[in-house]
């Protein structure tokens, strides 16, 4: 089409994800395994289900208020408290927002001044320098590295800080490799953050899914709630990525800052998805508790036939992936993941498209059944001894 | 019971076919030590057997009725329900027993090839039973969910997008 200058340059120059490009790849195939899917293998729980129809048939279909229902936010308060020590104001400390997405989109709409920088550590999610950029900031991206088990080293952080360093974004534990930030590792990267008086973005959203050691968020580490948005939501934990609702806490100016921008560009999360969730965070501790034992499982599994066939891998403490080397191959991971969908029609996403670092791996998510978990690595090993 | 026999267990009820190597693997033991944790459990009779559940209704070749009967019993001193719940269960034709909390004693699951064959045991074997005060029976229509499996789940398609970050 012709140039008609209708786009804005930010956007236009942002580059789409490289996933995007696999999940075209793979959808034109049939009969293909796709071990490239970062959402839950399990229907959401019927309780849940169940309660946001109740909503409906009761006629909750109205705005709610624009941070969300009150008693969803007191629910949202008492859990992190409870689970995880944290201490938030539902009043004014918590926001309900429309997926995790969205709740890091108004963060760093609220905090970023044009040109000033956000850290990113990599491998990461894809999303977390586009809304950078779309924010008007400056992505900086550090690689966290494999010899470190994908664990940033603080010093990694303190050398990229500029006098534009506003932010830096953590997740833990983190999609794609798995990787569990442990209270020693959060608060030597908390010092840095500190001495630099930056603000802390924590991507939360695999907190439940901590399989060897207990979550630790570093909201609770002292002298970091004030410096800290805690960002987390429904989709993981409770398999409810299709309803689209997150959350963020955090220092009171902020959450209102977001609400700000929250009112004007969403009014309110959906209301039959905010009744749902609220049954999720009050009964849905055993469904919670089940689906992660069957997904630590899985992991042992998948990290065992992974390592058993030649692709080392350490064993991710959480999340539902599992990040290889492919490296003895002598393939990039483009090259890997492409000749793998080909020829043995299992999907796996490349690691580069998480970033510089990710090259050379592979994100393979175990969130899939047994039977297809079994099936794909019998697949991948008979691939992978093609080049030994 | 430590975890891993718990872990164990619940794998093994939900799934009696899967493979040691693979029970081994996923929770994080070596097949000879899942093989000798099967031993003790079934010594222990904590295991007591292995079954496959099986939707009969799909097998075309196959007639047979469900019932379930509640019973009303006099209980016997020294004994309680004990003795006549084992006059019953002895039964082939008897499935499951269970004793009750509420308006009946026992409850009992009987299989037969047609509903006279299920009365005749009612009027003959059950009823006659010297403690046995009444029976209600209630024929079984058609089978939702059983142990835990629901039984016409034929949509279990994925309905997740292939590639998602």
């Amino acid at each position: 089409m012709m140039e008609r200058g209708f786009l804005a340059k930010s956007v236009e120059q942002l580059k789409p994800s490289g996933i995007r490009r696999f999940f075209d790849l793979a959808s034109k195939m049939e009969n293909v395994i796709s071990l490239g899917v970062g959402e839950p293998d399990f229907v959401t729980p019927w309780n849940v289900i169940e309660a946001s129809y109740h909503s409906l048939e009761q006629g909750y279909t109205a705005y709610t208020a624009n941070a969300g229902l009150l008693e969803l936010r007191q629910q949202i308060s008492k859990y992190l408290n409870v689970n995880y020590k944290m201490d938030y104001n539902p009043e004014n400390q918590v926001i309900v927002t429309v997926g995790a997405s969205q709740a890091i989109d108004i963060t760093l709409r609220a905090i970023l001044n044009p040109g000033e920088e956000v850290i990113v550590v990599e491998p990461c999610f894809v999303s977390y320098a586009p809304a950078v950029t779309l924010a008007g900031g400056v992505p900086v991206t550090v690689s966290a590295e494999a010899d470190n088990e994908f664990k940033i080293r603080p010093e990694q952080i303190q050398e990229v800080i500029t006098d534009k360093t506003k932010a830096i974004i953590l997740c833990s534990p983190n999609n794609p490799t798995g990787t569990v930030l442990l209270k020693e590792d959060l608060e030597e990267i908390a010092a840095v953050i500190k001495e630099n008086n930056l603000l802390l973005l924590s991507d939360e959203i695999y907190a439940e899914l901590s399989y060897d050691d207990n979550f630790v968020s570093p909201a609770s580490l002292e002298g970091m709630s004030e410096r800290t948005i805690v960002i987390s939501g429904f989709s993981k934990a409770f398999a409810m990525t299709g309803w689209r609702l997150g959350y963020a806490c955090g220092p009171e100016d902020i959450i209102a800052a977001m609400t700000k921008i929250h009112q004007y560009t969403i009014m309110c999360a959906p209301t039959m998805a905010q009744h749902g969730a609220l049954e999720a965070l009050q009964n849905g501790e055993d469904s919670v508790r089940e689906m992660k034992t069957s997904y630590r499982q899985r992991r042992n599994f998948v990290v065992k036939a992974l390592n058993d066939m030649g692709l080392s891998c350490h064993l991710p403490g959480g999340a539902f992936y599992v990040f290889p080397s492919i490296q003895a191959t002598g393939l990039s991971s483009e090259q890997f993941a492409e000749s793998l969908l080909q020829e043995e029609k299992v999907a796996v996403v490349p690691g580069n498209v998480f970033g510089e670092s990710g090259e050379g791996y592979i994100r393979c998510s175990y969130a899939t059944s047994l039977k297809q978990l079994d099936e794909s690595m019998k697949r991948i090993s008979r691939f992978v001894h093609k080049f030994s | 019971m430590e975890q891993k026999e718990l872990e164990l267990l619940k794998l093994l009820e939900r799934n009696g076919r899967l493979e040691t190597e693979k029970i081994a693997q996923m929770i994080e033991l070596s097949t000879e030590e899942v093989v000798a944790m099967i031993e003790k459990l079934e010594a222990e009779h904590a295991i007591i057997g292995y079954s496959t559940l099986v939707n009969w209704s799909n097998v075309l070749e196959y007639e047979g009725v469900t019932a379930m009967i509640d019973v009303k019993v006099t209980p016997v001193r020294g004994v309680g329900f004990d003795k006549i719940a084992s006059r019953i269960y002895r039964f082939p034709e008897v499935k499951a027993v269970y004793l009750m909390s509420g308006a009946y004693d026992l409850s009992i699951s009987v299989e037969g090839k047609t509903m006279m064959e299920i009365s005749r045991f009612v009027s003959d074997k059950l009823s006659t039973l010297d403690t046995v005060i009444s029976t209600t029976t209630h024929f079984v229509l058609k089978k939702y969910k059983h142990d835990g499996i629901i039984f016409d789940d034929d949509d279990d398609t994925d309905k997740r997008i292939m590639v998602s970050p």
